[in-house]
């Protein structure tokens, strides 16, 4: 076959929604945007548990703390999926590593923000997870087998992620005047960041998408984000707090709330690794890295002695 | 085939978009631990069924990873874990002629035969 029926055939499968499993032919740019797109996620929920980790040891009580580590627990259990998805896909996991490590690879930029105070786990959970949780269930349906596994896998954790952010949120919009304003400052601090964890704008986008087209992305940015505002609009009533921005209004015609523009420089700036923690959160992953060196290094000898040790009683 | 895809995802930034300057370190020279693949029976009575991989440096750490990684909640009460490198796969570029050979053999079906309606409990 040539390379055009090749396409002609990749793109018949995709239309007719059968799955593209590893050993499936694929064209080149395929494998590399999945590739890309699941390491960065992979990292994504590696280096999101950095802001949520700050909070363990000074969670304000041990039920607090006890729900706080499951959560960070599942996004480590999380990037592990993404990593093995992606290895599918030929690449290993310590190039995955180590492009993290070298600051080579990309991670969402939301993670680059700091956590100031407890308010901030409930708005991590609540809108950050909140904003990752549609992308992800989007992504159950994507066309890559492995990946879209990983992401049904994902999908069935995450729902208790958002819910104990909203009741940490809850708790504290019936608290005292020092709590409700934490719990503000918080949503204040976290909305836009969440914003924009959907990407840039539809219309920065020139070329026709190929990523739809092949079923890796099934909404666009812009949908997505709608449907984000549309649902956290409403939820906030329920915590009788505000949403930073002047211009959310429902829009009766649009049946859509409208909202205001997000700083686009801002987002970039982030992304480029000037945002508030970049620094810190890649130091943390490098220190945590090299301080298990030994503990990967004893492991394998370890296997190996035993190795050794079964063969000589074997022979 | 070299398709421009520049509408950026969430966990999906290109390569040339942002960068910065710390010094490339490398991992990849300790020797990595082994790919596991890990099965997972989800009650009695059920076979075990294929629930993704991880890396280990021996059949106890694959196995107690397995547990951490895939039954944090109760996913299952039986755990198998295979060196990947062990598991032989089939050649989808063969399946055509590999599979083929069943498609005409409907008479494996029970459908294939043609009974009386009198016939009860066949
Ligand atoms: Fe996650
Ligand atoms: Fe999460």
């Amino acid at each position: 076959m040539s390379i055009h029926d090749l396409e002609k055939a990749f793109q018949d499968k995709i239309d007719k929604e059968i799955k593209i499993e590893p050993k499936d032919w694929m064209p080149e740019a395929y494998r590399k945007t999945n590739l890309r797109q699941i390491s960065q996620h992979a990292h994504s929920e590696i280096v999101g548990m950095l802001p949520e980790g700050n909070w363990i040891s000074r969670a304000p009580s041990l039920k607090r703390k006890a729900i706080l580590i499951a959560k960070v627990q599942d996004e480590a259990g999380h990037g592990l999926y993404l990593y093995s998805a992606a290895e599918t896909l030929g690449t290993s996991r310590e190039q995955m590593v180590d492009d993290l490590l070298s600051g080579k690879a990309k991670y969402s930029s939301i993670f680059n923000y700091p956590t100031l105070t407890w308010a901030d786990m409930g708005a991590v959970g609540w809108l950050v997870d909140g904003a990752a949780i549609l992308n992800q269930v989007m992504l159950c349906r994507t066309s890559y087998g492995p990946y879209a596994r990983a992401m049904v896998r994902i999908c069935k954790e995450e729902s208790f992620h958002q819910r104990q952010g909203f009741e940490t949120l809850l708790v504290l919009s019936k608290g005292t005047k020092e709590q409700r304003d934490m719990c503000q400052e918080a949503i204040n601090r976290w909305w836009w960041p969440s914003l924009m964890m959907f990407g840039p704008k539809d219309s920065e986008s020139t070329n026709s998408d190929q990523s739809m087209k092949w079923k890796i992305k099934r909404k666009t940015n812009d949908e997505l984000r709608q449907n984000f505002i549309d649902m956290i609009a409403e939820q906030i009533k329920l915590l009788g707090m505000t949403l930073p921005d002047p211009d959310l209004k429902w829009n009766e015609e649009r049946k859509h709330y409208d909202f205001g523009e997000i700083n686009w420089e801002e987002f970039w700036n982030v992304v480029k690794g000037n945002g508030p923690c970049n620094k810190q959160r890649l130091a943390a992953r490098n220190k945590a890295h090299d301080e298990g060196a030994w503990v990967r290094a004893a492991a394998l000898a370890y296997a190996e002695k035993r190795k050794n040790k079964l063969n000589n009683k074997a022979a | 085939m070299n398709t421009a895809i520049n509408k950026y995802y969430y966990g999906d930034i290109p390569d040339g978009a942002g960068d910065n300057n710390s010094e490339k370190k490398s991992s990849t020279a300790e020797s990595a631990w082994p790919l596991w693949e890990v099965f997972i029976r989800s009650k009695q009575g059920l076979d075990h069924k294929h629930a993704g991989s991880l890396h280990a440096a021996d059949a106890e750490m694959a196995m107690e990873n397995a547990r951490d990684v895939y039954t944090r909640r109760q996913e299952g009460i039986s755990l198998w874990v295979v060196e990947s490198k062990y598991i032989h796969a089939s050649n989808p570029d063969d399946a055509e002629m590999f599979y083929e050979p069943a498609s005409d053999k409907v008479y494996r079906h029970p459908t294939f035969y043609d009974l009386p309606d009198e016939l009860k409990h066949m």
